[in-house]
């Protein structure tokens, strides 16, 4: 049978319960997204979460795998710099003027690796610092209001780490077959950017 | 120290589990949006019609028909003049026919692998690239709203050449005893298929 002293400890129970339900821990969800890991992790989440930078850094690694050990060399140190200078730009520069980076390099990037041309070594050293300039450009306006300069840090390290292990493994490929195949890749990348420009041109995407 | 009764503890009990069950939280009761999804709708759009499908697994039996080069070329050339049918239809470009000339694809595809032809190389290439186009023209431009167009072309044409891929791979049977009248036999089967869609877009 109920007692008066059963009702009133009813109140007192529902206001530990209630209690309890506030003090449960929730997403604050009050940040913008980093990996909270630092802003050097930052900058290397972004470049590997970014398709619109790695196809490009990847399509680069491929045409200088291609074309041979001296320009994988050259890409390999040139491109994390020229990535660099170019964020550095864009982290203390005001309004950066809008032109279709990603997909015009995509495009460019994918025909020269389909097609594989045979690029001298001043023309391709010119490819990869006009290509790590103007995305270093972007990631450093991007990057301003969150990691910033050592973001930057971040992906060059990345870059470097990149265009090491896929410039190294096509240099690596002997056989004339295993070449079409990063060529058949080429083409993809090319397919890609075609599209790209398509959406930017429609207004969709 | 105080004793509650059995009936009071369970009523308490009861009312805590009640308030933990009204909380509100996040559903997750939507199909997926965002980046990842426009990949995945790229990724699944080339398998969503059979037409489609045939034709790009004819494409690779036709290159390991006729062996290197055309093996690689004629699934370096696909993609993109897809892309270049698919831009065509972003842009405003009409392209008149587009489902007759998918259906001619598998017609033509479908002959050439049981005739066993052999064309000059460039031949070969703008064959399969003109009808790349139709079906870059019909497809590639179906991107859902607040999806990423990158990704979308992205998965697209990595399910594009995945199935040339699979066509070469199952072209490779022509090296077994039976292989090459197995071939011939796929490429009958792709070629009435196309009859079937001719007649079904004329219809």
């Amino acid at each position: 049978m109920k007692t008066l002293s059963d009702t009133i400890e009813l109140p007192a129970g529902l206001l530990a319960g209630l209690v309890t339900l506030f003090c449960l821990p929730s997403l604050a969800s009050a940040h913008l997204v980093t990996t909270g890991l630092g802003p050097v992790y930052d900058g290397i989440g972004h470049l590997v979460m970014t398709p619109e930078d790695l196809i490009p850094v990847l399509a680069l690694a491929l045409l200088a795998g291609l074309r041979g050990t001296l320009p994988g060399r050259r890409a390999l140190f040139l491109l994390p710099l020229a990535w660099f200078a170019g964020g550095l730009v864009g982290v203390f520069t005001q309004g950066v003027p809008t032109i279709p980076v990603a997909p015009l390099s995509i495009l460019i990037l994918g025909l020269l690796v389909a097609a594989d041309i045979k690029l001298s070594n001043w023309i391709f050293t010119a490819v990869v610092l006009v290509v790590g300039f103007a995305h270093g450009l972007f990631n450093g306006v991007a990057l301003k209001e969150g990691p910033g300069i050592l973001g930057l840090i971040g992906i060059m390290v990345t870059l470097f780490v990149l265009v090491a292990l896929v410039s190294a493994f096509v240099v690596s490929l002997k056989q004339p077959s295993m070449r079409i195949v990063v060529r058949v890749a080429g083409s993809w990348v090319a397919a890609i950017g075609m599209l790209m420009f398509g959406w930017l041109i429609s207004g969709q995407g | 120290m105080r004793i509650f009764s059995r009936q009071t503890i369970l009523l308490q009990c009861g009312l805590v589990i009640l308030l933990t069950l009204g909380l509100a939280q996040i559903s997750c009761a939507h199909v997926e949006g965002g980046q990842a999804a426009g990949f995945l709708t790229g990724l699944q759009h080339p398998w969503s019609g059979f037409d489609h499908i045939l034709a790009m697994i004819a494409v690779g039996l036709w290159g390991a028909q006729l062996g290197s080069p055309a093996l690689w070329m004629l699934p370096i050339a696909f993609p993109m003049m897809m892309a270049v049918g698919a831009m065509m239809g972003l842009v405003g470009i009409p392209v008149p026919g587009v489902e007759i000339g998918i259906a001619l694809s598998s017609i033509l595809l479908g002959t050439m692998i049981l005739a066993e032809v052999r064309p000059k190389l460039a031949i070969a290439i703008g064959l399969v690239g003109f009808f790349a186009i139709f079906h870059g023209h019909a497809h590639g431009t179906e991107l859902p709203d607040g999806q990423s167009g990158l990704l979308y072309s992205m998965g697209f044409v990595i399910a594009t050449g995945c199935l040339h891929g699979l066509g070469v791979l199952l072209g490779c049977a022509k090296s077994l005893p039976a292989g090459r009248l197995a071939l011939r036999a796929a490429g009958t089967f792709i070629a009435a298929m196309g009859i079937f869609f001719l007649w079904s877009s004329l219809s």
